[in-house]
């Protein structure tokens, strides 16, 4: 019970700081869930942000989901998405009522481009550490898949599902490869 | 017109946005505007506007703003329904796999290939939101003109408070949306 609870003030809390998109949550749920609270490893929060994006619907949602499943199984996923959901599902309902006075009010709009710079350092932020700890891997191949499908993404504006596809591919090459190798090297030490 | 038929609608636009936020907006527009005219093309600009000042994902603000119209609160809690069932069918498949087949090769494979990918996703994220801040426009090749001072200002503050302070995100958002309200509305 203090885990599922702790898991829907989490979510809740980090949906309703989510302005500006779904990568913003996971920069969020990274610092949380990894360094905070220990509750998983840096590697599994990026397979769940790459399995998120890769399952329709949105990245917050589809995240949360994952990592609710995997802290406290079915329960923990459906109280992370009751997380995740009521703080839009209250925030545009209030909205809904107040939305010419709040779009034309002067104050809330500088609160709210300040905010945009300070979403801007979170994800730089989280960016660093991730990017840091793929250099530090010294696997080149990573390094080069992160720069490219950088510029392919915004620079080149391509469409997000062929990066998806492609590293994946690349991904089960790879290991592919790496399997036959190791596979090879044992019928040739089984040999001598 | 029904709640049956507002839980489908959106069902569908949860179905079939596949990359991310943006992604709903186009089946939005098809679905809701055009299709069923539930909303006008200004509501819907509106809508994407809001959207962008609110936390949460398009397609749940744009669920629960139509289903606000059309039928008050259950009209936003079917329509939210709607729209997320298909991401707990799927993710929860998901999920259970994942956790019985991670060291099967080719997901494993497929998930070492993706990561540094993933990192290369939200580093873009990251900046079209830091040009947005700084330039007031996300495109990059066109007319970079003038900076953003105050935008500049409190990102390079917030990126030092995160990282040698060690304050917490949310923290330093609030910092930054507070003093953008008095710096935004003075200057």
């Amino acid at each position: 019970m203090g885990k599922l609870w702790k898991l829907f003030l989490s979510t809740f809390y980090l949906s309703a700081f989510t302005f500006g998109g779904g990568y913003v949550i996971i920069s969020l749920m990274k610092t949380k869930f990894v360094d905070e609270m220990h509750w998983m490893e840096e590697e599994e929060m990026l397979n769940y942000t790459a399995m998120a994006q890769s399952a329709p619907g949105a990245v917050a949602v589809n995240a949360s989901i994952l990592v609710g499943y995997r802290i406290a199984g079915f329960a923990g996923a459906v109280v992370a998405i009751i997380g995740t959901i009521l703080p839009p599902l209250i925030i545009i309902s209030v909205i809904f009522f107040f939305y010419e006075a709040f779009r034309s009010n002067l104050i809330v709009s500088a609160v709210l481009k300040g905010m945009q710079s300070g979403v801007a350092a979170v994800i730089a932020d989280v960016v660093l550490n991730l990017s840091s700890t793929i250099v530090k891997n010294k696997d080149s191949i990573s390094v080069i898949i992160m720069i490219l499908a950088f510029v392919a993404t915004f620079v080149l504006g391509v469409n997000v599902m062929v990066i998806i596809a492609a590293c994946a591919t690349i991904g089960i090459v790879r290991e592919g490869l790496a399997v036959s190798r190791k596979e090879a090297a044992h019928e040739l030490t089984g040999t001598l | 017109m029904s709640l049956l038929e507002l839980f489908k609608a959106f069902f569908q636009i949860g179905m079939f946005s596949f990359g991310g936020g943006m992604a709903a907006i186009p089946l939005v527009q098809e679905g809701i505007v055009a299709q069923r005219g539930w909303l006008t093309m200004t509501q819907f600009t509106d809508l994407i506007t809001i959207a962008e000042m609110t936390p949460g994902p398009i397609a749940v603000n744009s669920a629960t703003f139509v289903g606000m119209q059309l039928y008050g609160l259950p009209g936003a809690l079917v329509a939210t329904a709607g729209c997320i069932l298909p991401s707990i069918i799927l993710v929860s498949l998901l999920a259970v796999a994942y956790t019985k087949y991670k060291e099967i090769f080719w997901i494993k494979g497929a998930l070492n290939g993706l990561r540094p990918a993933v990192v290369a996703l939200i580093a873009s994220a990251g900046v079209t939101i830091l040009f947005l801040a700084v330039f007031g426009t996300s495109e990059i090749f066109s007319g970079l003109g003038t900076i953003n001072i105050i935008g500049l200002l409190l990102f390079v503050v917030g990126l030092f408070v995160l990282r040698k302070w060690k304050v917490s995100p949310i923290q330093t958002m609030m910092l930054c949306g507070l003093f953008g309200g008095v710096f935004y509305s003075v200057l």
